[in-house]
C-alpha cells in the first residue's frame, strides 16, 4: 500500500486492477450491438459511467455519436486554415520573387511595381491556397487519426471484420481508470452488448 | 424489385435506394463486383480499350519523334484538336467533382450511390486531358519549362499568362481530386481488406486501407476532412474551368474575347460531365445489376441537371451572338454571323446546336427523362455536342481572325483523329481497371443514408450471419 502515497482505497484498487490487466496483456473489452441506435445509447451509458478511454466502431459515421461519446469538435479546421495561409503566402512570395524581384519581366505593358502588379497573381495564389489546404486536410486527418497504423488489437479479431460491413462495436480500453474486467463487462452486457470478447494488446 | 423511386407521393420523400436493402446487402453487392470472377465481357472490353490506348501511345510517340507537323495545324490555326480535346476532357471531369463536392455541401444524399464512379471518371478524364497540352508544346522534353523555374537566361515563366495559370489550376485540380477520391475510398478499402481472401489481396487492400478501423474517433476527423475537402473542391472546380476559359477570354481574338466565358465554360463542363457519367453508369448499372443502388431517380435527377445546364448554355450561346452584334465590331460579328452560322465550319456549329440545345429538350417530358435508353442517347448527343462546342470556339475564331490574307481552314490528319480516339481507350481502360479492383459505389456513404428499420432487418441479419458462420 505504501507505494501509492496519494488517493483513496478505491483508486488504489483500480490501479492494482489496471496493473493486473496490463500485465495480462489486455487491451480492452469489446462488445457488439445490434444497430447504430443501440450503439449510440451504449456510448451514452459508457460516457455517463465515467469512462474516458473507449471507442465505438461502425461501418459508417453515426450522427450524434460525438456528443454521445463526449468528444469535442475535430481540430482539423485549424490545420487546414494554416495550410491555406501557407499556400497563399507561398504563391504570393513565389510570384513576387520571380516576376517582380528577381527578373521583372514587362509583358503587355503591365506594371511591375505597386499594388496593381500583384493583380495577375490572383489565380495562382488561389489555386495554391486550395492545394495546400487540401494537403493539410488529408495529412492532418491521417495524423489526428494516427494513420497509417497497420496494427490494432481490434483488427486481430475475426468477429471485428463486421465493423466494416454491418457490425457495431464498442471497446473500453484496459487503460481507463475505471476499467475493471468484471464491472465493465457487466455494464456492457446490461446495455445490450453481445458477443463480449477480451482483446489482447 | 420494382423501382418506385420516381413515383411522386405527397408528403413522402423518395427512398434513396430501393427498399429492403440492408447494410450487408450493400457490402455484398458492391464488394462482390470486385471479388467475384470478372464478367465475360470485361476482358474483351479491357483488351479493346487497351488496344485503343496503345494506339494513343503510338500516336504520341510518332508525334514526339516527328514533330507537331504530323497534326493538321497551320497558320493561323495553331490550336485545334489538341486544345479541343484538352478542354473536352477537363470539362468531363467537372461533373465528378460537382457530384462529390457540391452535391455533398447541398446535402443531396442521392449522390452517395454515384459519387465514387463519378470521381473516378474525373480522375481519368483529367489524366486524358493532361496528355494534350503536354504533347502539343512541340519539344515535349522541355515540358519542365511549365514549372516555375528560371531558364538559363534567368527568366521565369510568365505569371501574368493564363497558360501558366492553367498549369497551376489543372495541376491542383488533378491532385486535389485524387486526394478527395482516395480519402473517400479509405473506409471501403478497409471493407475490402476485412473480406479479402488470399495473401495478395489482403496485403494490397490492407496497405491502401492504412489501418482504418472505423472508430468514431477516426470518423470524427474523417468527416471533418471530407467536409473541408468538399468545401475546397467546390471553388476549385469552378476556378479550373474559369482559368481554362481565360486561355481564350484574355486574348483579343474575335469570338474568344468575352466576359461571359468563365460561367459559360463552367456550365458547359458540368453539362458534358453529367452526360459522360450517364453514359458510363447506365450500362454499368445494367451489366452489374445495380438497380437497387442506382435507381431510376438517380438517372432522372441527372437528366434534370442536364436539362438545366442545357438551358444555361443555350442562353450563353445566344448571349454570345447578342454581344457580337451589340459590340458593333465587324470582326466579332463576322465570326458569329458568318463563319459559325454559315461559314466553312457551319456544319460543326449546327451539330453543336442540335446536340446541346435541341436534343436535351426531350427531358422536359417525364417519359423521356425516366427512360434509361433515351437518357443514354441524349447523353451521347451531349458529349458529341460538347466536343463540337470547343472545336467551334477554338477553330472558327482562329481560322478567321483580323487579316484576311492569313485566313485558312483546318483539316485533321489521321494522327489527330487516332490520338483523340485513342484517348478514349486510355479513359476506358483506366475505368475498366477501376471497376475491377475498387468498389465502384461508396459503401460507407450509402450505408449512412440507408433507412434500415432497426427492428425489421438488423437482428434478422445478425442471425442469418450466425447461421452462415
Amino acid at each position: 500500500m505504501s507505494q501509492f502515497p496519494i488517493g483513496s482505497r478505491a483508486t488504489e484498487a483500480m490501479r492494482v486492477a489496471k496493473k493486473q490487466a496490463a500485465s495480462a496483456g489486455l487491451y480492452g473489452i469489446m462488445a457488439q450491438f445490434g444497430s447504430a441506435d443501440a450503439l449510440l445509447h451504449a456510448a451514452e451509458t459508457v460516457r455517463d459511467a465515467g469512462y474516458k478511454k473507449f471507442d465505438v466502431y461502425s461501418p459508417f459515421p453515426i450522427h450524434g455519436m460525438d456528443d454521445a461519446m463526449g468528444l469535442k469538435r475535430s481540430l482539423l479546421g485549424w490545420i487546414v486554415l494554416s495550410g491555406g495561409i501557407t499556400g497563399l503566402l507561398t504563391a504570393i512570395g513565389l510570384q513576387w520573387y520571380a516576376a517582380l524581384f528577381d527578373y521583372p519581366l514587362i509583358t503587355a505593358g503591365k506594371p511591375v511595381t505597386g499594388f496593381a502588379a500583384f493583380i495577375p497573381f490572383v489565380p495562382v495564389a488561389f489555386e495554391l491556397m486550395i492545394l495546400f489546404s487540401a494537403f493539410a486536410a488529408v495529412g492532418g486527418m491521417l495524423m489526428l487519426n494516427g494513420l497509417p497504423a497497420w496494427y490494432h488489437p481490434t483488427l486481430k479479431r475475426d468477429s471485428f471484420a463486421r465493423a466494416s460491413d454491418d457490425g457495431f462495436f464498442l471497446v473500453i480500453e484496459a487503460d481507463d481508470n475505471r476499467f475493471d474486467v468484471d464491472v465493465t463487462k457487466r455494464l456492457l452486457e446490461d446495455h445490450g452488448g453481445r458477443g463480449i470478447e477480451l482483446l489482447e494488446d | 424489385m420494382i423501382d418506385t423511386t420516381t413515383d411522386i407521393r405527397a408528403g413522402e420523400r423518395a427512398p434513396l435506394v430501393l427498399a429492403h436493402t440492408g447494410y450487408h446487402d450493400v457490402t455484398e453487392k458492391v464488394a462482390g463486383i470486385v471479388e467475384n470472377k470478372a464478367p465475360k465481357w470485361w476482358l474483351p472490353a479491357f483488351l479493346a480499350a487497351g488496344g485503343l490506348a496503345t494506339v494513343c501511345g503510338g500516336m504520341i510517340c510518332y508525334l514526339i519523334a516527328t514533330g507537331v507537323g504530323v497534326w493538321g495545324l497551320n497558320h493561323p490555326v495553331g490550336w485545334a484538336w489538341d486544345i479541343t480535346n484538352f478542354v473536352f476532357w477537363v470539362g468531363i471531369g467537372h461533373a465528378g467533382t460537382l457530384i462529390s463536392a457540391i452535391l455533398f455541401l447541398l446535402r443531396q444524399k442521392w449522390r452517395t450511390s454515384i459519387n465514387r464512379a463519378a470521381e473516378a471518371m474525373t480522375l481519368f478524364a483529367v489524366a486524358c486531358a493532361g496528355i494534350f497540352p503536354g504533347i502539343h508544346v512541340g519539344r515535349v522534353w522541355r515540358a519542365y519549362y511549365l514549372a516555375p523555374i528560371p531558364n538559363s537566361n534567368g527568366i521565369w515563366p510568365n505569371f501574368r499568362s493564363p497558360l501558366l495559370w492553367d498549369v497551376f489550376a489543372v495541376g491542383s485540380y488533378a491532385t486535389v481530386s485524387l486526394m478527395f477520391w482516395y480519402v473517400g475510398l479509405i473506409p471501403d478499402l478497409a471493407t475490402m481488406r476485412d473480406r479479402a481472401k488470399g495473401k495478395v489481396r489482403q496485403i494490397a487492400y490492407g496497405f491502401f486501407a492504412l489501418g482504418w478501423r472505423g472508430s468514431n474517433r477516426q470518423w470524427r476527423n474523417y468527416e471533418m476532412a471530407y467536409l473541408l475537402l468538399a468545401g475546397l473542391s467546390t471553388p476549385l472546380v469552378l476556378s479550373v474551368h474559369t482559368v481554362v476559359s481565360f486561355d481564350f477570354a484574355t486574348s483579343n481574338v474575335p469570338g474568344w474575347h468575352a466576359t461571359i466565358f468563365p460561367p459559360y465554360f463552367v456550365a458547359g463542363a458540368v453539362f458534358g460531365g453529367f452526360a459522360m457519367v450517364l453514359n458510363l453508369l447506365i450500362p454499368l448499372r445494367k451489366l452489374f445489376g445495380l438497380h437497387a443502388l442506382i435507381t431510376n431517380r438517380h438517372l432522372e435527377n441527372m437528366a434534370k441537371v442536364i436539362l438545366a445546364m442545357c438551358c444555361i448554355i443555350g442562353y450563353a450561346y445566344s448571349m454570345e451572338f447578342f454581344t457580337a452584334w451589340y459590340s458593333g465590331s465587324p470582326f466579332e460579328k463576322f465570326v458569329f454571323f458568318n463563319t459559325r452560322m454559315h461559314g466553312w465550319i457551319a456544319w460543326a456549329f449546327w451539330t453543336m446546336i442540335f446536340c446541346n440545345v435541341v436534343s436535351p429538350q426531350l427531358f422536359w417530358f417525364k417519359r423521356f427523362r425516366q427512360n434509361p435508353y433515351t437518357i443514354f442517347i441524349v447523353a451521347l448527343f451531349v458529349n458529341i455536342g460538347m466536343w463540337f462546342e470547343r472545336f467551334v470556339i477554338i477553330v472558327s475564331s482562329l481560322s478567321r481572325d483580323f487579316l484576311i490574307s492569313s485566313w485558312d481552314q483546318f483539316h485533321p490528319t489521321w494522327v489527330d483523329i487516332l490520338t483523340f480516339v485513342g484517348s478514349f481507350g486510355v479513359f476506358l481502360s483506366l475505368f475498366l481497371l477501376f471497376i475491377r479492383f475498387v468498389p465502384m459505389v461508396a459503401m460507407s456513404e450509402v450505408k449512412g443514408v440507408i433507412d434500415v428499420h432497426p427492428k425489421a432487418s438488423e437482428p434478422l441479419h445478425s442471425e442469418a450471419m450466425e447461421v452462415v458462420k
